[in-house]
């Protein structure tokens, strides 16, 4: 039987696993227990099919992009493979619409003709320029109800993506993307009723807003909450959106936080992670959480989420450099 | 006879106590400055290879390996009195966890066996 990793062909002897017969080829796959423990031999199946067996005890969100333990797999049919960290082909793309979301937030929106319907609210995309200058952004919308992809860019001085999105970058344009990964994603195949808590800052609000409407696209019933940590009031962006989502949704509330904000406003005025601890939903072993935005603020929360009793498993995280 | 591992429940074993068992360290001011700065999730999966072979089960470590990943931890001051507080938790996550005495001090046993190596002496 054969098994086709990273495009070249490996013959499988019987009974081997996918590991072992990587390995064997000498091809360098990192792995430590061999055991179905560590996770450290995870790939990716492109296509083909993988047993429960070689799944268990992943994340949610790895076993729906079809992440695996190659050293729990041996294969009952012919396996296509990739790393599971490993790059998707760039597809082309062109410039619909670029705006302002607020003094220093860009929205910028891509038509692509390739299978942008693959990816999922909340994962991202390599963004890259006719310049080759790239970054990574987070996908703010459902591509496949829209047709297009919404990416949010906070505008940093100096910033070279952000200086060609200003200057040169015009409606028409071609660009590459190149994608997507990324496992922050709404999950809702068998329970749709859990606790959802979604915190980010700055522009980490692009992937909880397409993982929010997502998530309401597809009926979840638990509550939500989102959390969108700001320094000051006008750093805060689609306001409006979001308390027009609140109103028709019962189960989905939204929290505005302004670390220098002022009493008695619209928004909370105070740190947005201790605003998220305070509040956590009193059944902590079944909340998911979502987090993302600047790096300190993901690994702060997160590690606090998990000792206030959030379960590791349910955490995704994406941090921002 | 089953072995340790099959007996104390293999893999859905690891994942019950490996959140318990992380959550004792990270709170426990003794060991809980080895774990700054890394990555929760890769710091998880560690765990989870060290419970697995705590537990008895399949492991494909060498003592070489175990004592090249500690050596950085070693520098920074990793002896004797740490090792004691992960047995430690490891016996007290696996009594949370309902498991006989027996079957820990095993586990503290098999836990044991690579204290040398951990701590970079000759065995």
């Amino acid at each position: 039987m054969k098994l086709t990793f990273e495009n070249r062909d490996y013959l499988l002897n019987p009974g081997e696993t996918v590991l072992d017969c990587l390995l064997r080829h000498e091809q360098a796959i990192s792995h430590s227990c061999q055991a179905g423990a560590c996770q450290s031999c995870m790939l990716r199946l492109v296509e083909g099919e993988v047993s429960d067996e070689a799944q268990i005890g992943l994340k949610d969100t790895l076993k729906v992009r079809g992440c695996f333990l190659s050293c729990q797999c041996v294969p009952e049919g012919e396996m296509k493979l990739v790393r599971a960290d490993g790059d998707d082909l760039c597809i082309e793309a062109a410039i619909q619409e670029k705006g302002y979301l607020n003094h220093n937030t860009m929205i910028l929106r891509l038509k692509s003709s390739a299978a942008i319907e693959e990816c999922k609210p909340g994962q991202y995309f390599t963004l890259i320029t006719p310049d080759n200058v790239d970054r990574c952004y987070s996908i703010a919308n459902d591509p496949s109800v829209d047709g297009f992809v919404e990416f949010h860019v906070r505008l940093i001085p100096n910033g070279a993506m952000c200086e060609w999105l200003k200057n040169t970058a015009q409606v028409g344009m071609s660009v590459k993307l190149r994608g997507p990964a990324g496992e922050c994603f709404y999950v809702g195949d068998q329970d749709k009723s859990y606790p959802l808590v979604l915190a980010g800052t700055g522009t980490g609000l692009a992937p909880l807003y397409g993982i929010v409407r997502d998530a309401l696209q597809q009926g979840h019933v638990g509550p939500m909450i989102l959390y969108h940590g700001a320094l000051v009031e006008k750093d805060l962006y689609l306001v409006a959106e979001l308390n027009a989502l609140a109103g028709q949704y019962k189960n989905f509330s939204y929290r505005p936080c302004v670390l220098r904000g002022e009493a008695g406003q619209f928004y909370t005025a105070g740190h947005i992670e201790d605003v998220v601890l305070q509040e956590l939903p009193e059944d902590k072993a079944a909340t998911r959480l979502y987090l993302c935005g600047a790096m300190e603020f993901v690994a702060s929360l997160r590690k606090k989420a998990f000792l206030h009793g959030l379960s590791s498993r349910l955490i995704c995280s994406d941090s921002f450099t | 006879m089953s072995s340790l591992y099959e007996q104390l429940g293999g893999r859905d074993a690891v994942n019950a106590a490996v959140d318990i068992f992380y959550r004792k360290m990270l709170v426990d001011s003794r060991v809980s400055g080895f774990f700054d700065n890394t990555d929760m999730d890769r710091q998880i999966d560690k765990q989870k290879a060290f419970l697995t072979m705590a537990f008895g089960g399949p492991n494909n470590y060498s003592g070489l390996d175990m004592a090249a990943a500690h050596k950085p931890l070693v520098d920074r001051g990793l002896n004797d009195m740490h090792v004691d507080v992960v047995v430690e938790h490891l016996a007290s996550t696996l009594r949370e966890l309902g498991v006989g005495e027996e079957q820990i001090a095993e586990v503290a046993r098999i836990a044991n066996s690579v204290r040398d190596q951990v701590l970079n002496r000759a065995a």
